[in-house]
């Protein structure tokens, strides 16, 4: 990957994005760890699908948006959604259906909205978003706003009709739109292989229907933000939309319910070495970053985990009148004839 | 007879039905290796192999497709949506294709096709993973939708299910899965469709009910038994064909109806139960009809606090019941 190359070569030792990089890393993996101790204690309810594993892609990405490019992305959305800028108390409070979370309690784990940053909402029923995401991005192209659509999701997607049409459109109408297919290799528990005859479900596809489309190393945060980068500038200067293929892997299982089993112990074993906050951290101590600089990162992210923490325990649950807000324009759920 | 949770009897039925006859084919998002997500179909891959359990891709319409194209060539699918929300991708092919095979072949062809899915809420499912489908279904000639909530009434109707030349929605309450239990015969048979039960006895009110509801309006009744007040509570168990006979002659004598269903209220099948009685029982009534639904907002939220204030519970209808009875 030619881009990739460049900016791990030419960036500077201290160029304060590779610490903005960590951050991200470090702030996903801390925030999801703590949502997982929290369902552990019984504190989250229903269910909810973590990022552990696949950071690098949400962190990549988010470091290389402009902020006022859209996410959208899946009910695996905690990571998307925090890299955006959204409140930490507000995401935690919100998994714990408090009235100080970012949707007041009202969405949970699987429906992370903020609107005011531009993340614009994790979809649960699966492909739903991929044509919402191409009609955000024919809108900014309308409006001449120079917004990027980026589009997160993943291989089990592919199968479904709304990835073929909203792809299709998106190359027929050159659209500035990213899409990110985030290759776990499992669709919940079944794999990807024996439901999907192409080798790359994402890109195989992508390049049929016109678009750019590229695979990359999704652990490997440089080369997420690097592709990211490059596909998104493209992408804003009018030249037409990209898939962008992450091959990365779950820590644990689909969904807190899940084990994981099934996933064979050498696969597992051979992607947890390669885990991308392992990784990332000893590129930059190999690069001459200072351990303490790291460290110090990650403490300021725990105390920040902690303060959410403690701020979403403190506050009342969801107010119950809430659930008539918000059906109309109006604010409330009255058909007024 | 053995007890049986409702999720083991649907396993137990649809194992067995397997083995009887080898037309009889699931499909689905992970029912294969994982045996579903709530665990239908465990042991089934072992059993009968990736030719008759098979993982599909991602896609209900797919899924109810291929189903189709299937049933319509000798074989009898039953098909998994994983959950009820899900359906809606596959809302074409169901409504517009199996739903017509028959009536537009002139009967030279049927779609005799199962989709078996978890629906309702209570389990902090929030938005997408709670919702109740059956207005949409039942509200297409040409489909039959059941929602059996006792283990007893999901086996016979299972059977029926699977024997029925034309599709059949069946719906499973996914907070039922694991929650009830019940004798379930050890004997096969099937229940017919379009008829509903009396599961208790009653003479100063009518409750009509099915799913979730059904047991919550069991329970409110018992408690009111107490009281003095004596509820008739009737379980619907299918929705098309709708067992209107049963409903009047309960009405008929106790002159007070109130249907309980979890679904958004407005257009909801208590909607359908409550105009039949005013078409053909109003002058049998000495109150108005009552019914309690879901609210009428876009899904189910997600907090605990939020989703209480949505689904009515035994508490609810213990209070509703006792207001009616003192109209
Ligand atoms: C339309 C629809 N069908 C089925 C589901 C249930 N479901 C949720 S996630 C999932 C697997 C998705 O796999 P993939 O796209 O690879 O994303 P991942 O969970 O691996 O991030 C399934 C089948 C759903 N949410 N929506
Ligand atoms: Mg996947």
């Amino acid at each position: 990957m030619s881009v990739v190359a460049r900016w791990a070569r030419e960036a500077k030792l201290d160029d304060p994005t590779r610490l903005e990089l960590y951050s991200k890393l470090s702030e996903i993996r801390q925030f999801e760890q703590r949502a997982y101790d929290l369902f552990l204690q019984n504190l989250v309810a229903g269910t909810s699908h973590l990022s552990l594993g696949q950071e690098a892609v949400a962190a990549g990405f988010a470091q290389a948006m402009r902020d006022d490019d859209f996410t959208f992305c899946t009910y695996r959305g905690h990571a998307h959604t925090l890299v955006r800028g959204a409140s930490m108390t507000g995401l935690m409070a919100e998994l714990l259906g408090r009235s100080n979370g970012i949707l007041a309690g009202k969405g949970g784990s699987m429906h992370l909205t903020s609107v005011e940053n531009y993340a614009m909402g994790s979809y649960a029923i699966v492909g739903s978003h991929l044509p919402i995401a191409a009609g955000a991005a024919w809108a900014a192209q309308e409006r001449g706003t120079g917004q990027v659509s980026v589009c997160f999701f993943g291989d089990g997607t592919t199968n479904i009709g709304a990835f073929h049409e909203a792809l299709n459109l998106a190359a027929v109408w050159k659209l500035p739109v990213v899409f990110v297919c985030e290759n776990n290799l499992y669709m919940e528990y079944t794999p990807i292989a024996s439901v999907t005859a192409v080798e790359h479900p994402g890109a195989d596809r992508a390049a049929a229907y016109g678009l750019e489309s590229l695979i990359v190393d999704g652990n490997d945060v440089d080369e997420v933000y690097g592709i990211a980068t490059t596909y998104l500038e493209r992408a804003r200067d009018g030249g037409g939309p990209a898939l962008i293929e992450a091959k990365t892997y779950r820590k644990g299982g689909h969904s807190r319910a899940d084990p994981a089993k099934y996933r064979p112990p050498q696969e597992v074993e051979s992607w947890l070495a390669r885990d991308p906050i392992i990784l990332y951290r000893s590129r930059l101590l190999e690069l001459g970053v200072e351990e303490k600089t790291l460290d110090d990162i990650d403490s300021e992210v725990l105390t920040a985990v902690d303060r959410a923490t403690e701020e979403a325990k403190a506050a009342p649950p969801a107010d119950e009148e809430l659930i008539h807000a918000d059906v109309w324009a109006d604010g409330g759920s009255r058909w007024r004839n | 007879m053995a007890e049986k949770t409702l999720v083991q009897t649907i396993h137990d039925t649809l194992f067995d039905e397997m083995k009887r006859d080898d037309r009889v084919l699931v499909l689905g998002e992970d029912v294969g290796a994982r045996g579903g997500v709530f665990r239908v179909t465990m042991g089934f891959l072992d059993e009968f192999g990736p030719e008759r359990v098979i993982d599909t891709p991602l896609d209900e319409c797919l899924i109810a497709g291929v189903s189709i194209g299937m049933a319509v060539d000798g074989l009898r699918p039953v098909a998994e949506m994983q959950f009820a929300d899900f359906i809606f991708p596959a809302f074409n092919q169901i409504v517009q294709e199996a739903a017509r095979i028959r009536y537009r072949s002139n009967g030279d062809f049927g779609c005799p096709l199962v989709i078996r899915t978890p629906y309702g809420g209570g389990v902090h499912g929030a938005l997408y993973h709670s919702q109740s489908i059956e207005a949409f279904f039942a509200h297409v000639p040409g489909l039959k939708v059941v929602a059996p909530s006792a283990p007893e009434d999901a086996k016979g109707m299972l059977i029926q299910a699977i024997e029925d030349e034309d599709p059949v929605i069946f719906l499973e309450h996914k907070k039922c899965y694991r929650s009830i239990k019940g004798e379930v015969p050890d004997d096969r048979y099937r229940t017919p469709f379009g008829k509903a039960v009396v599961r208790r006895e009653g003479t100063d009110l009518t409750v009509v009910s099915y799913g979730l509801m059904h047991h919550y309006a069991v329970e409110a009744a018992e408690r009111l038994a107490g009281d003095g007040i004596d509820t008739e509570v009737i379980d619907l168990r299918s929705i098309y064909p709708l067992d209107m006979e049963t409903v009047l002659g309960s009405v008929g004598k106790t002159s007070k109806v109130m249907i309980v269903y979890e679904d958004n209220k407005f257009l909801g099948a208590g909607a359908e139960v409550a105009a039949q009685i005013a078409e053909r029982a109003l002058f049998e009534l000495d109150a108005p009809v009552v019914r309690i639904g879901g609210a009428h907002i876009p899904a189910m939220p997600y907090a605990g606090s939020l989703e209480s204030a949505f689904l009515p519970t035994a508490d609810t209808l213990e209070q509703e019941i006792r207001k009616l009875a003192e109209y």
